[in-house]
């Protein structure tokens, strides 16, 4: 049997539930209507025309130009995503035992060309790579080269370009993990008789793991997504996937198709984050940016 | 830390070569733009102002950077108090339904930006949205939200509810308390998110190539159409001023003010 008291508290809770739920709506709408909503119709477009089919899957998975972009997709994310790794963890590292007006610095010249326009940095990287551009002016003056060197509109270009965009996504989460691990812990290493090498690879490195795999999940999600960047400087021959998708809509018309690859590659996208959560929350990879 | 010498001086020097491969692409990008060549050069012969005349002299980039101040501007002024009402509430409430609400307004940053642009175009195509104004803020609505929701509950978690409570236990009602108490103190990061979603929409290019047109085409839509075809130094003058915009609304973004002024 219920008080009083206690039914004007759930009457109290629920119109609480109900001005928080109208608080959140306008900002849950605007993004039902334009990301759920054309999301859902893309999934329902790769299934159904005139009947519901499964063959712009059947395609994807028979013909070849699918197959190779995937192929080439996931490598190039791969690559890059090790790159970011190998470069980014000495930066995150010494940020994070530098002193700290160092380790401010190190920190604002890595975010600042996060805040750089992702074409602008296409576009710089376009200058300095071309066959005419900085670096082979450069090392043609120096002598070190009569040709000028295919350092852009290839694969090459591309890994370059993107690993600019993405090593800050990679830097960032690293950054917060290892500011997080205690100072102690080395210290104690050490005091037990532990080199620095030792106290690193036993202590350090194990501890900062959960960084590792926030930035690297960061990284080759974004990779796989990337359309800018290949399409700009791949040179229309590093068919990444979501050039496959936006060739689909705008040569070809062939939304089932572009539909498709699109369901497949978001999938891809969930599976990674969804297997990722189980280890760190996601909220946690996310909110770093 | 102990650390070797040679340890650290392996790490210094790595890490100012992985700093100079960050910064020197965006630094290089401004001595070009004053060059007065035909073609890019580094570094460039003589300086001028030549391709900055051009930027300002062509009617059609001059209609692209209104269409891109424009949007951007709409853009905050909506997404804002979409993102910090939206923000308020996930924080206050406990009800679990406002986590499934949180993941539901992080998906922009969670989905291929390619499909939710196919995706969009799509759908603006049967409402008769597509080349809109209205269609193009939306979709930077859309896009922005996630900065200021995420920004806007970080500082709401420093925040004190308590102090809202106290205020309303002396009489003011909710939303007075809210204006009066709460918002002073998280201006801060309503602020920052804000920039953020004013530059996410200068900055936003591949929603803008599918779902924009006619006269309604921002900046970077223009500028990407122009890379594709062929390097016009006008877009280094483009590039540096869009930089510049960036760098001092960043700055603006991340200098808290001190407490207590």
């Amino acid at each position: 049997m219920s008080s009083p008291v206690q039914d004007l508290s759930v009457l109290h809770q629920r119109r609480e539930q109900r001005l928080m739920l109208a608080l959140a709506l306008p900002a849950l709408l605007v993004i039902l209507l334009l990301v759920v909503l054309p999301v859902g119709w893309l999934a329902w477009q790769s299934v159904y025309h005139n009947g519901f089919t499964l063959e712009n899957y059947r395609r994807i998975w028979s013909e070849d130009i699918y197959w190779r972009s995937f192929a080439l997709t996931f490598q190039i994310s791969l690559l890059v995503t090790l790159l970011a790794l190998l470069l980014g963890y000495p930066i995150a590292y010494a940020a994070s035992i530098a002193p700290k007006r160092w380790g401010i610095i190190i920190l604002a010249l890595v975010v600042l060309p996060f805040w750089t326009s992702v074409l602008v940095r296409a576009y710089a990287w376009l200058a300095l790579l071309q066959r005419t551009g900085v670096i082979n002016q450069l090392l043609r003056q120096l002598g070190l080269i009569d040709e000028p060197l295919a350092l852009v509109h290839n694969t090459f270009g591309t890994v370059v370009a993107t690993l600019h965009i993405l090593l800050p996504f990679m830097v960032l989460p690293l950054y917060a993990t290892m500011q997080q691990i205690p100072r102690d812990l080395m210290q104690a290493g050490a005091s037990l008789g532990a080199g620095p090498m030792l106290t690193f690879w036993r202590i350090f490195f194990p501890l900062s793991l959960p960084g590792v795999l926030a930035g690297s999940t960061l990284v080759f999600v974004l990779a796989l997504g990337f359309y800018i960047t290949p399409e700009l400087l791949g040179g229309g021959r590093t068919i990444m996937i979501s050039m496959l998708v936006s060739r689909n809509v705008e040569l070809y018309d062939q939304w089932g198709a572009a539909s498709a690859v699109g369901v497949v590659l978001l999938v891809a996208v969930g599976a990674i984050f969804f297997a990722v959560s189980r280890f760190i929350p996601l909220d946690r990879v996310l909110g770093q940016k | 830390m102990t650390m070797s010498r040679p340890f650290r001086i392996v790490l210094v020097v790595t890490c100012a070569l992985v700093l100079l491969y960050l910064i020197v692409p965006i630094l290089i990008i401004a001595p070009m733009s004053f060059s007065a060549a035909r073609y890019l050069s580094f570094p460039p012969p003589s300086l001028s102002l030549r391709w900055y005349q051009e930027y300002v002299g062509n009617p059609a980039w001059m209609q692209a950077t209104r269409v891109t101040l424009t949007v951007a501007v709409l853009t905050v002024v909506i997404a804002t108090p979409l993102g910090v009402a939206a923000a308020y509430a996930i924080s206050q409430s406990k009800w679990r339904i406002m986590r499934l609400i949180h993941m539901t307004l992080l998906l922009p940053l969670v989905v291929p930006i390619i499909i939710t642009a196919v995706g969009i175009f799509f759908v603006y195509a049967k409402v008769g949205l597509a080349a809109t104004m209205t269609g193009l803020v939306l979709a930077n609505v859309m896009l922005g939200l996630p900065y200021v929701v995420i920004s806007v509950a970080a500082g709401l978690q420093s925040f004190d509810a308590t102090q809202e409570m106290v205020a309303r236990s002396l009489g003011m009602n909710r939303l007075r308390s809210f204006f009066v108490v709460t918002l002073p103190q998280i201006k801060p990061s309503v602020i920052a998110g804000g920039i953020f979603a004013f530059i996410s929409a200068m900055d936003e290019t591949i929603v803008a190539l599918f779902i924009s047109g006619g006269q309604y085409q921002p900046l970077t839509k223009r500028m990407f159409t122009a890379l594709r075809d062929e390097i016009d130094p006008t877009i280094a003058a483009i590039s540096t001023l869009m930089t510049a915009v960036s760098f001092m609304l960043v700055l603006i973004a991340t200098s808290r003010p001190k407490k207590g002024a």
